[in-house]
């Protein structure tokens, strides 16, 4: 699926082929996507442009939406939910994961409070997704 | 206690959010309406749902499932529509207070800590009860009770809401959307999601969970896979899974064990219609939701039903916009505004080969629209086929399909032109059939 890839980074002029099921639409391609030693991409198996536009992103440039929780003082509920306000890159996930763990925030928070800035040096901040009010009885 | 209310809507979640918001905007007035939520919150599942893909169709962007219950409830705060929260429905009843009316007067009688039990009258009742997960106790694995087995929304909302992680190791049975959210979930949160094991040959999740959830963090999914054997007397200390054949059942000499702390399971939800039964309402058998006309109205008078409460959904737009059918309906219904053509005779919609169920399943074309949505499921993995649709035995309509997979809901479009020219028409046909030959 997805996942598979056969690389070879220690080789500068060997290609590199993976497999991906496009996610654009329920059609769900199975794209061959293949870099040649000098750069330029192969695409094979979509049916569509943006097809080939995912594949490539997908190759060169992947990225997620990361939504998480954070821990919160006083609220009415223990954690918030919160997402990264715009996609980081994938590399980038693990190392958003950890800056969202260590951090806590105090309610009341309301949609769109920034948690935390520029999140793993991405330039993206994570900010609440959930308006939740302190808990009176805290 | 206020004990009258032109429209009850039984769930604040987002069907019942979205009915109630439309059947103000359809012109009752926002006092006349009571929406009755057990839980502490407006918003019902997509409190814990904090994963982003909701409300592409709807609002053509991406929120998480907080944000975009938080711009329904708005609305239905903004509009002054009463709710009560924390506060259970137990009962609903459709009597008249004499001959004429009978049936036509409806009585929710629900609890909560700060009234009691108390009965509400109303014109019309919206469902919007939701569905609940399959149980364990539903799915007949052999083994102890031991601490470590959750419903995949069970584990959703401690992670999610209370903030705790049902364990380090898991193993998830079945390959719906919410395990396999769940299995990107736990692995963020620090777990260990050894695989995914689907029973059948395919996933009943949306493609892009399985890429964005299992391939991104390498997760298998093992298709036509089951547990057959939990093991650990007082904590999951882990399972035995194995191959299905065709027929589902587990494969000798294919026995695997997976040692893990927690069992998740994703397998299936089922529309939650205890009240709905207790009113009278007919339930399809294939969806466990009750069984309505064009109008999503059952078969008792004046009671709606939308979303997973009426057939499972997978994408939250599409529930909204049907509750939103269902509470403009009922608005009609309760202000009488509605042609409510006489004698409209209903024409059966019913699913052929390969089409599990259709909602609605009754079309009257004295009070359809323009045109009618209808939705569906289909009965297995179909590539290069066709949707096709017959009037009585005559073929009217044939759409060809590149995929088609029971994780994804089907709809086709009846215009009501089409429909007025066949004027004995008594039953809609749609089936899976191989596709239309492209043109030489």
């Amino acid at each position: 699926m997805g996942g598979m890839e056969t690389e070879n980074r220690n080789e500068v002029n060997e290609s590199r082929k993976r497999e991906l099921v496009c996610i654009r639409c329920p059609i769900g391609c199975m794209i061959t996507v293949t870099q040649q030693g000098d750069g330029t991409l192969g695409i094979t198996g979509n049916s569509c442009g943006r097809g080939a536009e995912y594949a490539e992103k997908e190759l060169t440039n992947p990225t997620r939406i990361v939504t998480s929780t954070i821990r919160l003082r006083n609220g009415k509920q223990a954690v918030v939910p919160v997402k990264t306000a715009a996609d980081i890159p994938k590399g980038k996930i693990a190392e958003c994961m950890d800056a969202i763990r260590d951090a806590e925030l105090e309610a009341p928070v309301r949609i769109g409070d920034v948690a935390l800035a520029d999140v793993a040096g991405t330039g993206v901040d994570i900010v609440v997704t959930k308006n939740v009010e302190a808990d009176m009885g805290a | 206690m206020k004990k009258k209310a032109e429209i009850v809507i039984v769930g604040g979640g987002p069907a019942g959010l979205a009915a109630a918001a439309a059947a103000e905007e359809a012109g009752v007035k926002s006092e006349d309406i009571l929406i009755i939520e057990r839980d502490g919150e407006l918003g019902g599942i997509l409190n814990q749902c904090i994963h982003n893909g909701f409300g592409l169709h709807t609002f053509k962007e991406e929120l998480t499932g907080p944000e975009y219950a938080e711009r329904y409830a708005e609305k239905v705060r903004q509009a002054g529509i009463p709710y009560l929260l924390q506060t259970m429905a137990v009962d609903i009843r459709a009597e008249g207070r004499d001959g004429n009316d009978a049936g036509k007067i409806k009585y929710v009688t629900a609890m909560n800590k700060n009234d009691g039990l108390f009965t509400v009258e109303a014109q019309a009742v919206i469902l919007a009860m939701g569905c609940r997960e399959r149980p364990r106790g539903a799915l007949n694995i052999p083994g102890y009770r031991p601490a470590g087995i959750y419903s995949a929304g069970t584990a959703q909302r401690y992670v999610n809401i209370e903030g705790r992680m049902p364990g380090k190791e898991a193993v998830i049975l079945g390959s719906g959307d919410i395990g396999l959210i769940m299995a990107r979930r736990m692995t963020l949160e620090g777990a260990k999601v050894k695989l995914v094991a689907e029973l059948m040959p395919y996933s009943g999740g949306l493609k892009r969970n399985i890429v964005q959830c299992l391939d991104d963090y390498g997760i298998p999914l093992k298709l036509s896979h089951t547990v057959v054997g939990i093991h650990g007397k007082e904590r999951v200390e882990g399972v035995t899974i194995a191959e299905v054949d065709g027929n589902r059942k587990p494969i000798a000499g294919t026995e695997e064990y997976i040692s893990c702390d927690t069992l998740l399971l994703s397998c299936g939800l089922l529309p939650e219609n205890e009240l709905s039964a207790g009113l009278g309402v007919a339930l399809n058998p294939v969806t466990s939701g009750p069984v309505v006309n064009e109008s999503l109205e059952t078969n008792v008078e004046g009671v709606f039903a939308c979303g997973n409460v009426l057939h499972v959904h997978d994408l939250v737009d599409y529930v909204s916009e049907e509750a939103g059918n269902a509470g403009r309906n009922a608005a009609e219904y309760v202000l009488g505004t509605g042609k409510r053509e006489a004698a409209s005779a209903a024409i059966g919609i019913r699913p052929g080969p390969g089409v599990r169920y259709t909602v609605p399943s009754l079309l009257r074309l004295g009070h359809m629209q323009e045109e009618q949505v209808i939705r569906f499921r289909v009965s297995d993995v179909y590539r290069d086929a066709a949707l096709a649709v017959y009037f009585d035995d005559i073929p009217v309509m044939k759409v060809n399909k590149k995929v088609m997979a029971p994780g994804e809901m089907e709809q086709i479009k009846l215009k009501k032109r089409k429909l007025e020219e066949y004027p004995e028409l008594e039953q809609i046909r749609i089936a899976v059939e191989r596709a239309v030959p492209p043109k030489a």
